[in-house]
């Protein structure tokens, strides 16, 4: 015998268990439970395969509110049939006003007469025309009504007719459908049954109450649970999935030495590209691909303003520089940072010899005048490092970006040649993507030009320096779609995994 | 950054096998290979190198890359023949300046050929170009044009020529109105009184540029052997650049190069000059900055496998390249040579001591404390729509700073994050309640940018969020003030509802509590507007004065 599971089943099952034998109006009954109660319990005990449960659809026809008044009054066909039995011939307002029906039963008894060829109308009257068996004889909708309730699949053609014409009338027959649920004990039940008389109480949780006195617990058995059933689900509270990946980062890099930098959005054109040596006809400063905000600022460091615009004219530490004439009113434009690279350069132009070697780091939203699609939109993040000490290399630069990427779950990376103004050499780095099985391209890095140091920093030092965007954000947490980054759909906020590295 | 369409079948039989091997070879060119169809495949080419903007321009380099060829290519020269020469008028002078000019004979065109040269000028007119704002190319049929050729401007009104792609003869004016190219780039002579014109000795048109080709004179066919080629623009040596890459090109097709002599006003200059330019390397340098220890013998191998010369720390550059501004650029070609592959990454023995940012600590901590009340944080655009910043919230449109030519509803940066929670709030009316959810982030106004903290929560009253706030000001250990609005409320509020937050002692010299934020619950016309049909309470409170306080 199982023991446990007697031990597992709820006060309201062991208090049904007797009845099982009755249909479930009888067992509400003995046991005092609602239905609510006996259908839930009888759920459990069909889940422990105590009883099988056969669930039929019954439907039932029934009279309605009109149907129950009408089998007591009869039918209005019958009152005004009567009458005229009575009277003959009658004008139709006498008809109607003698008979006491209402003016939608007088018009249906009507069509109902004339439908079975008993009555006609002849000049605004109506005449009696059936013969007297033919009146006094019952209707089928009459017997049909005498007869209900009736199960709906033991209707015979004549019933079903009946139930068609009077369904079209007001709340005469109504269906309806239930469900029926028959019970059938399972040899385990049986047995189950038969045991159950001998347990005695189980406690059914631990309240206050029950820790008064020892002896309310001592020695007894606790019902048990059943501790697997499936629950609702709960939620916590929790940050936003691209903040938990960018705090990682910030602990990639200071884990690594890394300082971190922070600084405005809306940046002056200077800062963001004629400090990084991006000439002012590139394409990048046209409004099609930068924010640009209606206003200029003033550009405050004149010795470095003046440095730039040598670099640009006719180069600077031994570079021919880009050849066209630099305008401080360009640079004066106001825009949104295109990339954190901004706030490197103004770390340069901030740095003091004495704190060489230094190292730097930012995470933060950068801006491109873009449509918004699924592989991407107008905000991104970037999060960009810069090493600044003498006699760095570029195998130094590589190696920083094979640890970081590394860090983000990346054990295979690729460095290519690539472009960017303000480095040389530049690169490319791709990481191998062990799933899709392709190279997947996650930023650019370089070290950073001579005529670009130089204006900042006063001198030429080597600068590595590295922004990879935030298509590692979307790969780890398996975003395809872009838009999903940040349409705050609360259910997915809800459900979306904690970053674990 | 602009793509090539190579033909794969010409590629195989002219540089080798484009297996996954050569794939990869070709990205570590500094080309990677973007897609690959049955017939071809395209590779990216970035903006420093447009002399790889067409297949003959590629495979002289990738060859030279990949060690079948050695060091710069030479192209003879020849000296100009009789007439070989462009009279440039001094009517030019303040509309388009100069201009470049070649002629190069015995070629032989087919389908392939000709559009490999469209494709070319098409994309240098958008690169080094700059969409033919700083330049324009022209290449005609020499068999239809007779020298000497004079550049000049006109009036716009006695320009008459049949521009390509058209059947009527038009005036300058009218190209710009009525031919779709015309229009395109009308913007570019918009404004000026005469327009640049190239004619033969005939007086004949041969283009209006940068804007288009005679049809007669301008278009070329595959009867065509000898081409006149001229590049115009503002900047001569931009010109004598890309008038370069052009002839070299045609040079790799089976063309001679002829030089032209441009005559302005006395003075007379030759073009093409394909001279190598030559900058001085100091392999020290090279070595210092990539981490190697090169020989003399290496650094030259690999100077030349780029497509340059190398001669005693003098290195000569083709003369169509227009990226070496410094001596770096040779250190990243030999890098390039070298194979970025090949380097053997090394984290130098820096020490230096890791930081956060004091703000993004406080940051985060709030963030803590307020999950800990089981409160979701959400992350919204900094930009937004003044519909959901002003118009929804029932604000006035002030002091909002506005971006430029957004190509999306997001037109200003957002002033608030309320209004973000709002929105959000109004999206997911679907899912289930409480929604209580927080943000921290950047606000703007008055081009001033400052950080914000606001929390919503549905269905909430006043009361539920006020505790919450005073939580957070205790584990904060920053001492608030909550009272009646001393100033006035946002109108999103409920009057009576609302209460000022000021936060106590700032460290301002004059000891006063400062204003910092408002807290209240939400009224029902704004919760119709966003067609939220569950009480919502808000607080939005600025982050300056506490960062202040705590770091």
């Amino acid at each position: 015998m199982d023991e446990k599971l007697i031990e597992s089943l709820s006060p309201n099952e062991r208090k049904i268990l007797p009845y099982l034998k009755e249909n479930i109006d009888e067992i509400c009954r003995q046991s005092k439970l609602d239905k609510t109660s006996v259908l839930r319990a009888l759920e459990y005990l069909e889940n422990k395969k105590l009883i099988t449960l056969s669930k039929e659809r019954k439907k039932t026809v029934e009279l309605g509110v009109n149907g129950a008044l009408y089998r007591k009054k009869e039918l209005p066909e019958r009152r005004l049939l009567n009458l005229l039995n009575e009277k003959r011939i009658l004008k139709l307002d006498e008809a109607q006003r003698q008979s006491g029906l209402s003016t939608e039963e007088f018009k249906a008894s009507i069509g109902a007469l004339k439908k079975k060829a008993l009555i006609e109308i002849k000049n605004e009257k109506l005449v009696l025309t059936g013969s007297g068996d033919e009146i006094s004889r019952k209707t089928l909708e009459e017997l049909f009504i005498e007869m209900l309730p009736m199960e709906y699949h033991l209707l015979s053609p004549e019933q079903l007719y009946s139930l068609k014409s009077l369904e079209k009338r007001k709340d005469i027959v109504q269906i309806r459908e239930e469900e029926l649920i028959s019970i059938n004990i399972t040899k385990l039940g049986e047995e189950i049954i038969k045991s159950n008389r001998g347990v005695g109480d189980l406690i059914e949780g631990v309240t206050p109450k029950l820790l008064e006195r020892e002896s309310a617990w001592r020695g007894k058995k606790f019902r048990r649970y059943d501790v697997t059933s499936p629950l609702p689900s709960i939620n916590g509270g929790k940050r936003h999935f691209v903040n938990q990946a960018t705090d990682y980062m910030r602990k990639i890099w200071t884990q690594m030495g890394f300082q971190e930098m922070s600084g405005d959005i809306m940046q002056s054109s200077f800062w963001v590209f004629d400090a990084l040596f991006t000439a002012q006809d590139h394409p990048v400063r046209e409004m099609q691909d930068t924010f640009f905000i209606n206003k200029k600022v003033e550009l405050s460091d004149r010795k470095i303003v003046k440095a730039v615009k040598e670099a640009h004219e006719k180069g600077i530490g031994g570079s021919k520089g880009w050849g066209y004439e630099w305008s401080e009113e360009e640079a004066k434009k106001l825009v949104l940072r295109t990339h954190t690279t901004a706030l490197s350069a103004h770390t340069l132009a901030n740095l003091d010899k004495k704190n060489i070697p230094a190292k730097f780091f930012a995470v933060g939203k950068c801006f491109r005048n873009e449509t918004v699609d699924w592989s991407h939109g107008f905000e991104f993040n970037q999060t960009e490092g810069i090493v600044v000490a003498p006699n760095l290399n570029f195998r130094n630069l590589l190696g920083y970006l094979q640890e970081f990427f590394r860090k983000m779950g990346f054990e295979k990376v690729r460095f290519r040649p690539s472009y960017f103004a303000y480095t040389e050499p530049s690169v490319e780095i791709d990481v191998w993507h062990p799933e899709k099985k392709i190279w997947f391209e996650l930023g650019g890095a370089g070290i950073l030009r001579p005529e670009v140091v130089i204006p900042l920093f006063g001198e030429n030092i080597t600068v590595l320096a590295w922004g990879p965007g935030d298509r590692t954000v979307m790969d780890y947490y398996g975003i395809k779609n872009y838009r999903e980054m940040y349409e705050n759909n609360l259910n997915k906020l809800r459900k979306i995994k904690f970053w674990t590295k | 950054m602009a793509n090539i369409s190579i033909n794969k079948k010409l590629f195989e039989k002219e540089i080798g096998k484009l297996d996954e091997k050569m794939q990869n070879k070709v990205a570590m060119f500094g080309t990677t290979v973007e897609s690959v169809s049955d017939t071809d495949f395209e590779i990216n080419v970035n903006p420093n190198r447009p002399d790889l903007l067409s297949y003959q321009g590629f495979k002289r380099s990738f060859l030279s890359f990949l060690g079948k060829q050695k060091g710069l290519k030479e192209y003879k020269v020849n000296k100009p023949e009789k007439d070989y020469s462009v009279i440039i008028d001094s009517s030019v002078k303040n509309i388009r300046p100069y201009t470049a000019c070649a002629i190069v004979r015995g070629l032989k065109f087919d389908d392939e050929k000709i559009k490999e040269i469209i494709d070319v000028q098409e994309k240098l007119h958008f690169t080094v170009g700059r969409k033919r704002k700083k330049l324009a190319i022209g290449i005609y049929p020499l068999e239809k044009i007779k020298l000497p050729i004079t550049f000049k401007a006109l009036e716009p009104d006695k320009i008459k020529f049949i521009p390509l792609e058209s059947d009527r003869e038009m005036s300058g004016l009218q190209i710009l109105q009525r031919h779709p190219t015309g229009r395109e780039y009308a913007h570019l002579l918009a404004g000026k009184s005469k327009f640049p014109i190239f004619v033969d000795a005939e007086n004949n048109v041969l283009s209006m540029p940068p804007i288009i080709n005679s049809q007669k004179t301008g278009k070329i066919t595959e009867e065509t052997t000898d081409v006149f080629v001229e590049c115009s623009g503002f900047d001569f040596s931009v010109l004598q650049k890309c008038l370069n890459m052009i002839v070299t090109i045609l040079a790799d097709m089976g063309g001679k190069i002829y030089q032209m002599e441009l005559k302005e006003g006395g003075k007379k200059k030759i073009t093409p000059d394909l001279t190598p330019e030559k900058m001085k390397l100091n392999i020290q340098n090279a070595n210092s900055l990539l981490g190697l220890n090169l020989n003399e013998k290496q650094v030259k191998e690999f100077i030349e496998k780029m497509g340059h010369n190398y001669n005693k720390g003098i290195v000569e550059i083709p003369s169509w390249r227009t990226d070496m501004l410094h001596e770096v650029d040779l250190i990243e070609d030999i890098a390039i040579a070298y194979g970025y592959e090949n380097f053997i990454p090394e984290i130098p023995e820096i020490s230096t001591v890791g930081k956060e940012s004091g703000k993004e600590i406080i940051k985060r901590k709030i963030a803590e404390i307020l999950t800990g009340l089981n409160i979701l944080e959400t992350s919204s655009y900094h930009l937004t729509s003044k519909s959901d910043q002003f118009k929804k919230m029932s604000m006035p449109e002030e002091n909002a700073v506005e971006i430029e030519a957004s190509k999306t509803d997001y037109t200003i940066l957002r002033k608030d994050l309320s209004h973000y929670l709002m929105k959000i709030l109004s999206e997911n009316v679907d899912s289930e309640y409480p929604q209580k959810i927080f943000e921290t982030g950047k606000v703007f106004s008055n081009y001033k940018e400052t950080e914000s903290l606001a929390l919503a929560v549905a269905p909430a009253n006043f009361t539920e969020v006020r505790q919450i706030l005073e939580y957070l000001s205790r584990m904060l250990n920053v001492e608030i003030k909550i009272t009646e609005p001393e100033s006035k409320i946002p109108n999103y509020f409920i009057e009576g509802r609302t209460a000022e937050i000021f936060l106590m002692n700032g460290l301002r010299e004059d000891k006063k509590e400062k204003s910092i934020g408002f807290l209240g619950e939400i009224h029902p016309k704004i919760l119709k507007n966003w067609k939220i049909k569950m009480p919502v309470s808000l607080f939005e409170i600025s982050l300056e004065e506490i960062f202040r306080k705590l770091e």
